[in-house]
């Protein structure tokens, strides 16, 4: 039956991509426009005695000049948090900050000129008087007495505390205990670096007071609400929200932002289209970052490997507020997953949320799951060198069986399907990981420093059955919507409040309803990104839009198909349960006679001519459908890495990389192939390189990229992916998200397969990303002991 | 990463571009741009004007002798590591160059402007004082040369005076003379690509003994520096690797560069593992 959904389809959007034909908010250019630039402050944290805008204002080509203070006036509002746990204080944020600056990069005025070299300039003289204060930047520092106060009003830095899991079984669990591991693990700030900067372009109408903007978001129907509702005031039905092709977000394009609200209200202010386009420099100091936690992880064991309990405590840097979803983060998508693959009773993770003078932190590629990993990751493998066992022997030893299927942990999570044994079998097999240990041997029998990492992770993605989110503190609903527009001639728009910033929809969307409806994959369209053309979205995150996204669109087509068989049943004189739709062939048949058949293109055009129609039957062919999942999905996976270590420098070098994904079934394996990979690059790339790293000042010494290192495919061997599929029996596709495992299992086996390799040396831990300079010194350090 | 207002001259030779540059006291050359033009979009350069040389023929071009190797200041790293002359005459040059930034920079970025930034995370500044380059510099008085060890005064500063050009570069092409080696070799910065450290080395071998050692480090001192303790403790010696990390283990340079990438500490430490390295490789191309 499926023609397309399981094949390899190129992408369709990649042509105009790779041709330079994409068209970006920066590419949206309109006659009489204006251009917006912020002035941001230098300093980490400090009070803002006066702003003096006269120079800006008086320079030549300046529209006008604002302050926050102007905005306020103005009428815009705080920047809500759209994800409130219990007992969280959330601090005031205004789109432009008017009492105290709280991070490098806090926007403080801004300039509207007739070109963007203008507003440099007058940005550059603006003067601001500020009185610095010491800053505080370290995620559990932050909250020890004597540290700088974030914001006055929150106590400690402590935005709010959060804990889940069954503290007595994890108490029963370290008692019952033969063997006990703890690390100290820091889990380093990181900078997402879209390869698009964020951008907003605001046109206002003033005759019908209608505002439209462009923005580089992965969710514009919730920026629209936010807007509406919050920030700018402006009602929906005034207000579209346009987000055309966007250049990668990895999470950081969720939020919204300061220039969402300044951009449309200075050119609703001015009467002119305002442009804002942020500069390399500006992403690294404003974009949302990730990751940044302190933790102390302990893990209590029998001899024989079996787990019997794991306790986590963790400081959460949230930075100088809280971005739109932040507490979500290392609470309901971190604690819940502290079971990993394995059936362990007694679980218990406990954490803060801090504020420190850094860019707020908020979802980033995995965005809590990746950190959960890592530290189950390095504990199972510090406690399988510990009690002498083979870090694949103490992994299967703990798996949960398939027949525990669908499985409740201790910490929330119920896993919809999985079959483990067989996804580490598979990547034992790929990687003949007998051979890679007896090769390990020799190699080291020569004094080559070779290590090999192996890890299984899980994932929860395709958020979420929108009651769960609700009462875990999320302001709306993780459904998802989607409309299929048949036209008369039998083509087809798809209209999804999903949004593709990378992941191709535009192919793997039409794919699904191609299969659905029996048509030709070029006769649909896929359509999203633009408020004014769909219903309600929530856009595109957490995995979430073939499981979600894909699930509104099956049940769309399915409304379709049963339009169309009344349809057909009444212009063929039979009966509506006597019909068959036969995808393979488009058409839609007497059961048993399949010459008494009208082709799908014929139905939709007796559906606009409505000239014989069944009685009662509305005329058109159009259908929507919004789902709401019943659960996650829990895609797993099992990776095994090797790298060998120069052990006179300490550069580390991947010599294999495979992985084996269960993302329940594939809709298109070229397109999850990249996505794998894709994850995998980004999560090697915190393993190795990348650290966001403010001083003791709060200052962003890695500001540039010159400084911050992104992965260069140079860095990398073939990575060998395969794949395990357990269907999710809980939305139609069967489909699991596929845009983060890679990213989660990936800094877990890298870091492994080092520590792995600097086991002879006795090197217990080294915190990423694992520099040369850090190896080296972890080698030089275990020489000395 | 908006400019500041800057006047723009194309100069139509060189004679122009001196003048040019004599009249305006805020003028700064322009030829790959690919270290000036992104530190004026920092604003850390706000040159009046840009006097661009890029268009003069005579700036151009390889000339390989049988004693020398002649570059033309505005000579690509890609056209220097793709020349099959300079990798004859001066293999070592080819090598360095191919190692420079990446494949963009390289097809833009030129070998005088590498040289005249002074960078001390450049490859080419360490491979011409390992060379013993000659740089051939025009300015209203006319050419004179300079010594590559003394044109790199300091970090971002040469001997360059504000009108003069840096038009051509000469360099030994020791590839023609028997018993010489050399080899080049970098760290790779992991984002910018720049040297961490980068260390030249030349092996010159006389009835199989070392007559001739040259190591040069860039990267961990404001400007490349000879290790020359290393150079004379290999002086007369046979060139094994026991002798070789003898030599190397009396490197005495002390590192002053340092960021939160690598310590001045590391860097001196990778110094000497890629000194030994790089002589090792040195004198097995000289042995051929």
């Amino acid at each position: 039956m499926s023609k397309y959904v399981g094949a390899s389809i190129k992408r369709r959007e990649d042509p105009r991509f790779i041709q330079g034909q994409g068209k970006y908010v920066a590419n949206v250019q309109m006659p009489n426009m204006a251009y917006l630039a912020i002035k941001r402050s230098p300093y980490a944290h400090a009070t803002i005695k006066s702003i003096n805008t006269k120079k800006a204002a008086a320079l030549p080509g300046v529209i006008a000049v604002f302050t926050g203070q102007d905005l306020i006036d103005g009428g815009v509002g705080k920047l809500p948090c759209g994800w409130v746990v219990p007992d969280c204080k959330v601090p005031t944020r205004w789109p432009l900050t008017v009492d105290k600056v709280r991070h490098v990069g806090d926007g403080v005025a801004c300039v509207v000129a007739e070109d963007r070299y203008i507003t440099e300039d007058a940005v550059n003289l603006i003067d601001v008087s500020y009185d610095s204060l010491p800053a505080t930047v370290d995620a559990r520092k932050t909250t020890e007495s004597g540290a700088p106060l974030v914001h006055e009003d929150i106590p400690n830095n402590i935005s709010y505390p959060w804990a889940l899991g069954n503290k007595e079984a994890m108490e029963k669990g370290f008692a019952e205990a033969e063997h006990v591991v703890e690390l100290e693990l820091i889990n380093q700030r990181l900078i997402p670096t879209a390869m698009e900067p964020r951008a907003a372009v605001a046109q206002w109408n003033a005759p019908t007071e209608e505002m439209t903007l462009w923005t580089t978001s992965q969710n514009p129907h919730i920026i629209r609400l936010l807007l509406s509702a919050f920030t700018l005031g402006i009602p929906e039905n005034k207000l579209r929200i346009i987000s055309p092709d966007v250049g990668g977000g990895f999470g950081s394009k969720i939020f919204h932002y300061p220039e969402e609200i300044i951009v449309p209200w200075v050119a609703r202010k001015i009467n002119r289209p305002v442009k804002w386009v942020a500069t390399r420099s500006e992403s690294s100091m404003t974009d949302s970052q990730g990751r940044d936690h302190v933790t102390i992880a302990r893990m209590a064991l029998k001899k024989d490997g079996t787990i019997t309990g794991i306790h986590v405590k963790t400081w959460a840097n949230m930075g100088g507020y809280l971005s739109t979803i932040a507490p979500l983060i290392p609470t309901a998508i971190y604690i819940t997953l502290l079971s990993g693959l394995y059936k362990v009773e007694g679980i218990y993770g406990e954490m803060w949320g801090t504020l420190t003078n850094t860019v707020p932190v908020d979802a980033y590629r995995g965005a809590g799951r990746p950190e959960a990993a890592y530290l189950l990751e390095r504990l199972v493998d510090v406690a399988a060198r510990d009690l002498g066992m083979d870090p694949l022997d103490i992994r299967r030893k703990n798996l949960i069986p398939k027949e525990a299927f669908p499985y409740q942990t201790p910490v929330a999570f119920m896993y919809d399907s999985g079959d483990y044994h067989r996804l580490f079998d598979k990547a034992v097999e790929m990687a003949d990981y007998k051979k890679m240990r007896e090769e390990q041997e020799k190699a080291r029998k020569d004094g080559r420093v070779v290590g090999i990492g192996i890890v299984g992770c899980i994932e929860a993605s395709g958020p979420a059955p929108s009651a769960v989110a609700g009462s875990l503190g999320f302001a709306l609903g993780p459904w998802e919507s989607g409309v299929l527009r048949v036209h008369p001639s039998g083509k087809v728009s798809l209209l999804t409040g999903s949004h593709a910033h990378g992941q191709g929809h535009e192919t793997t969307f039409a794919q699904v309803v191609a299969d659905e409806l029996g048509i030709n994959i070029d006769d649909v369209e896929v359509v999203h990104g633009d408020t004014a053309l769909l219903p309600f979205g929530m856009g595109t995150y957490g995995s979430r839009s073939a499981a979600v996204g894909g699930s509104a669109i099956v049940y769309a087509a399915r409304k379709i198909r049963a339009k169309a068989i009344k349809i057909a049943a009444h212009q063929l004189e039979a009966a509506e349960e006597d019909m068959v739709y036969d995808q393979a062939a488009g058409k839609i048949h007497v059961k048993g006679s399949p010459d008494k058949a009208k082709a799908f293109g014929e139905v939709a055009f007796a559906a606009y001519t409505a000239h014989n129609l069944p009685s009662g039957l509305e005329p058109g062919l159009e259908e929507s459908a919004f789902y709401d999942p019943a659960n996650f999905t829990f895609p797993n996976s099992a990776h095994i890495a090797q790298v060998e270590i120069d052990p006179e420098t300490g550069q580390v070098e991947i010599q294999r990389y495979v992985a084996v994904d269960d993302v329940g079934k594939v809709i298109n394996p070229l397109v999850v192939d990249g996505q794998v990979v894709g994850g995998i690059v980004q999560g090697v790339g915190q393993a190795l390189w990348e650290h966001g790293i403010y001083d003791e000042n709060g200052q962003l010494v890695t500001g540039t990229l010159m400084d911050y290192a992104i992965p260069k495919a140079s860095d990398f061997p073939m990575i060998e992916t395969s794949r395990v599929e357990t269907p999710s029996p809980h939305n139609p596709l069967g489909v699991k998200g596929a845009g983060e495992m890679g990213t989660i299992a990936a800094t877990a086996v890298v870091s492994n397969a080092v520590l792995d390799a600097l086991a002879p040396f006795g090197v217990r831990h080294i915190d990423m990303p694992l520099t040369p300079e850090k190896v080296w010194r972890a080698i030089q350090a275990a020489k000395r002991n | 990463m908006y400019s500041a207002t800057v006047d723009y001259h194309r100069a139509t030779s060189l004679n122009d571009a001196i003048k040019t540059l004599e009249k305006n006291k805020g003028a700064k050359l322009l030829a790959g741009g690919h270290s000036l033009i992104p530190a004026m979009k920092l604003r850390v350069a706000n040159p009046t004007m840009l006097v661009d040389i890029g268009h003069i023929k005579s700036l151009g071009g390889i000339k390989v002798t049988k004693k020398e190797v002649k570059i033309g200041a505005l000579t690509t790293h890609a056209t220097v590591a793709a020349s099959s002359e300079v990798k004859d005459a001066c293999p070592i040059l080819a090598e360095a160059a191919a190692q420079i930034a990446d494949p963009q920079v390289r097809n833009r970025g030129t070998i005088a402007g590498s040289l005249a930034q002074s960078d001390p995370a450049a490859d080419y500044p360490t491979l011409m004082i390992a060379l013993d380059a000659i740089f051939s510099v025009t300015g209203p008085n006319g050419e004179r040369h300079i010594e590559a060890r003394k044109f790199f005064k300091d970090l971002f500063t040469t001997a360059l005076k504000r009108d003069e050009v840096l038009t051509s570069i000469n360099v030994p092409a020791y590839g023609n003379m028997p018993g010489m080696g050399g080899a080049y070799l970098k760290h790779r910065h992991p984002a910018s690509s720049y040297a961490v450290v980068g260390v030249a080395a030349m092996v010159g071998l006389v009835d199989g003994k070392v007559d001739h050692t040259v190591v040069v480090v860039g990267g961990a001192t404001a400007n490349p520096m000879h290790a020359a303790s290393v150079e004379s403790a290999l002086d007369g010696m046979e060139p094994t690797e026991a002798n070789i990390s003898a030599a190397v283990d009396k490197m005495d340079i002390e590192a002053t560069m340092g960021d939160s990438y690598a310590s001045s500490e590391y860097r001196a430490h990778l110094a000497k593992v890629m000194a030994k390295r790089a002589l090792m490789m040195a004198v097995e191309r000289a042995i051929g």
